[in-house]
């Protein structure tokens, strides 16, 4: 569906991006380092043979177990995992790219992960980037408008994060 | 000066000094489709920029379907597009079942088309109906909804509810339609075929209508593109794209058999172009006028292809066969998919961890996305085209704000 050699085109545009792949999977996937997702994007949207010029969504996956008797249990160490859904008008054909970030930059609760907004190359991942931020934190660098767009500018916590706490309180309205 | 007055209200009389006003519009204007709340900086007449403020609606549904399984999700889902709830179901029950790699049998597919294009006819009603009230004008308004009065009755009989189904649920759907269904469906199309005409002359050939909507508000094709738009606002600019034709395996799969053309404008026409009124003088591609009208031909289209499942539904023999258990558990993985709803393309997203209950439920709104447009459609344009430019992208508050 994207072509022979696209990983390798890919590589050449962008050498060292790609850090995994899984051609196979239900919807295939790469994955790229956060730092160089605008750059692919770009790559992918401008240059590359099937042109990915719409982005479907951007989806911000919490991997965190709260409780820690299944924490120990779990396979994966915490982290959150961005998932774009891109897709090609002219081809008809989807991409997922993904990049994997950590749950809270330099390991500071409440200060949220980095990543290189992609505004640049589709200007519909405004919205999306702002909703991403506001209900799972993650920090867009570079992004023209980042604020809450769902909950209430005033807003503590991000409301998709495992770990969020219902607030007990919101300017007299209670929370439970 | 006096010749330019004439030509243009929007040029402004030179030793009038004018300022820059803020206006809000919404939450709670009756054109804005739900609770919308647009800011409009204003000079005079002109709008120089919109900001849509969204979330009055915001009910956490993606946090809850963290906590649910993926079918008690379904309720959930109906209140998204509140106007297509029965679409919003087989989204999400055509995502989970792509996880599962699920197959519902022969006769729950086609109960699916139908009952999903049936649903699309209603929700088409309610933009028609309600794009003639941000115009200015109420009867279209009553015309539609006494018609989609018709189609609720026939959805209560066939699963109880009238707006919020949960009707298509995983693995088929929860029951099969009453006897007599099929022939009161029938009637129903038979006695609506003819009514279509009238609302072409009530809205689509309106003089005052096509001058209201006639070249306002055109999303050129790379526009439509580029912010994600999707459904009839995306084929509205001449983008050739169905989800029901070009989607994933699993979802065209569905409608394989069926014959339909995509609505859109290919070298200058519609589709069978001469059963419909000829496009107006002054429209252009990708005007307000033209994402209407799609939404027109996709109710004769959509007639088109619940015959069709009438017939291929009927021929069906043997049981629907059940939905799969409540609390059947999910492989892990995660899978994505979109599809054709009456107002673009919405996409479910579902991250699990191999249990029953989803790690992450995540849903794609195709109003979200056409809704994000408007600031670059409204830039320069009169106060009272910002209604007419909003109405005709259809948008639904609930899906946007989930």
């Amino acid at each position: 569906m994207r072509g022979p050699g696209f990983l390798e085109q890919l590589e050449a545009a962008v050498p060292g991006a790609v850090v995994g792949k899984n051609l196979e999977a239900l919807d295939p996937w790469i994955e790229v380092a956060p730092e160089r997702i605008a750059d692919v994007c770009a790559w992918l949207a401008r240059s590359s043979p099937v042109r990915f010029d719409s982005l479907q969504c951007i989806t911000a996956v919490d991997w965190c177990e709260p409780d820690p008797k299944k924490a120990a249990k779990v396979a994966w160490q915490p982290h959150t995992e961005m998932v774009y859904h891109l897709w090609s008008t002219p081809a008809r054909a989807s991409l997922v790219v993904k990049a994997k970030l950590p749950r809270w930059q330099a390991d500071v609760p409440g200060q949220p992960p980095e990543i290189p907004t992609v505004c640049g190359v589709w200007r519909g991942a405004n919205w999306h980037e702002r909703e991403v931020y506001d209900l799972s934190g993650v920090w867009f660098t570079g992004h023209p408008d980042l604020r809450r767009i769902l909950c209430p500018e005033d807003w503590e916590g991000f409301p998709l994060r495992k770990d969020y706490e219902m607030p007990l309180d919101y300017h007299g309205i209670r929370g439970r | 000066m006096a010749h330019l007055l004439d030509d243009d209200p929007r040029i402004i009389e030179f030793d009038v000094r004018t300022d820059e006003m803020l206006v809000n519009m919404g939450p709670q204007h009756p054109s804005t489709h739900g609770v919308l709340r647009l800011v409009l900086r204003t000079d005079g007449e002109v709008v120089s920029e919109v900001e849509p403020h969204i979330g009055y609606l915001h009910r956490c549904a993606e946090k809850i379907g963290e906590n649910i399984t993926h079918r008690q999700f379904i309720p959930y889902t109906d209140r998204m597009d509140y106007l297509a709830a029965m679409n919003m179901n087989l989204g999400w029950a055509l995502a989970v079942e792509k996880l599962m790699k699920y197959q519902v049998s022969e006769k729950a597919r086609h109960l699916r088309v139908l009952i999903a294009e049936m649903n699309r006819i209603a929700s088409h009603l309610v933009g028609m109906g309600a794009y003639g009230l941000d115009l200015g004008t109420f009867s279209p308004f009553l015309y539609a909804f006494r018609e989609r009065e018709k189609i609720l009755d026939l959805f209560e009989e066939a699963c109880g509810a009238r707006l919020t189904y949960s009707y298509i649920t995983v693995g088929g759907l929860t029951a099969d339609l009453p006897t007599g269904w099929l022939q009161r469906c029938e009637a129903f199309l038979e006695q609506f075929e003819p009514i279509i005409q009238e609302y072409h002359a009530l809205l689509t050939t309106n003089a005052i209508f096509v001058k209201r909507t006639a070249s306002i508000g055109v999303m050129s094709r790379e526009l439509a593109i580029d912010y994600g738009c999707s459904g009839p606002v995306l084929r509205g600019s001449g983008v050739d794209q169905d989800m029901r034709r070009d989607g994933e395996a699993i979802y065209t799969a569905m409608y394989e058999g069926y014959a339909f053309e995509v609505a859109v404008m290919k070298d200058g026409h519609y589709p069978r172009d001469h059963d419909y009124p000829a496009v107006p003088a002054d429209a252009v591609l990708g005007d307000c006028w033209h994402r209407f009208f799609v939404r027109m031909l996709e109710v004769v289209q959509s007639m088109d292809l619940v015959r069709q499942a009438i017939d291929r539904y009927s021929a069906c023999k043997g049981p629907l066969g059940d939905p799969v258990k409540l609390t059947e558990k999910m492989p892990a993985g995660d899978a994505y998919l979109e599809t054709e709803c009456p107002k673009g393309q919405m996409g479910f997203y579902i991250v699990s961890d191999g249990s029953a209950i989803p790690w992450r439920a995540r849903a794609r709104s195709s109003s979200f996305s056409n809704l994000a447009v408007t600031h670059e459609l409204c830039r320069g344009c009169l106060i009272a085209d910002v209604p007419a430019i909003v109405g005709s992208l259809d948008v639904v508050m609930g899906e946007i704000d989930r």
